[in-house]
């Protein structure tokens, strides 16, 4: 299963949600705001850290470009183009975008 | 085609597992009642429909909503009434529920409880799973 969050960590609690529920061996894509959670000493970074041991965690490369933090970025996290979404949505048998 | 897709009997129509996650309290955002409308309108195809009540979305089943004040449409006597669209499956995380104090007995219908590990297990088998 492929989940998406494009919230910020420290406006609402859809990545912490998503954390608590997905389940191990399913992937993770931060996309627009959902990218600050992707980058080193944010409030999300230890729990981002502790799911990397089960999840395959990924991040979109133009959301972190446009918003200065793309040097930033937790290692073991992969970056994605929006070919590499695509990819990501077609190879996982569903998905569910976290609001 | 997966493997959970079945045949209905009438038209040879698919047959999908369908999931939505409501984790918004129901009156501050649109978001409650409009997931309920798409709720109502996914019964009508005869679609293998469940619901999940997760963080803030267990504040829709609470009993005792009166809506007057707000002058807002009390929808709750809805979730009372899916069981007559056959949609029986509602499942409610406990730890979002005992994380606000509530209790199976607050909510206003029979629900499932399910640890997070549980719910995301069943997410997990859905073909189709939409947030609101």
């Amino acid at each position: 299963m492929l989940h998406i969050v494009n919230k910020s960590p420290y406006e609402r609690n859809a990545l912490e949600a998503c954390l608590r529920l997905a389940r191990p061996g399913s992937a993770l894509l931060l996309i627009e705001d959902g990218v600050y959670a992707a980058t080193r000493g944010n409030v999300a970074e230890a729990s981002l850290r502790d799911a990397m041991a089960r999840l395959k965690v990924y991040a979109l490369r133009p959301d972190l470009e446009a918003r200065g933090v793309a040097a930033r970025v937790i290692d073991g996290i992969e970056l994605v183009d929006y070919g590499g979404f695509v990819d990501l949505a077609c190879g996982q048998p569903n998905c569910q975008s976290w609001l | 085609m997966s493997e959970a897709d079945q045949q209905d009997e009438e038209g040879g129509g698919v047959v999908k597992k369908f999931m939505f996650v409501n984790r918004k309290a129901p009156y501050g955002t649109i978001y409650a009642l409009e997931g309920l409308e798409v709720v109502l309108i996914s019964a009508a195809f005869d679609q293998d429909v469940s619901l999940a009540f997760v963080d803030d979305g267990v504040y829709q089943l609470v009993k005792g909503q009166q809506t007057k004040g707000i002058e807002a449409k009390n929808f709750s006597p809805a979730y009372r009434a899916l069981e007559g669209y056959d949609i029986e499956k509602l499942y409610v995380e406990r730890e979002a529920l005992e994380a606000r104090g509530l209790a199976e007995e607050d909510l206003l219908v029979d629900v499932q409880l399910m640890s997070s590990a549980e719910l995301g297990e069943l997410m997990a088998a859905q073909d189709v799973v939409i947030g609101f």
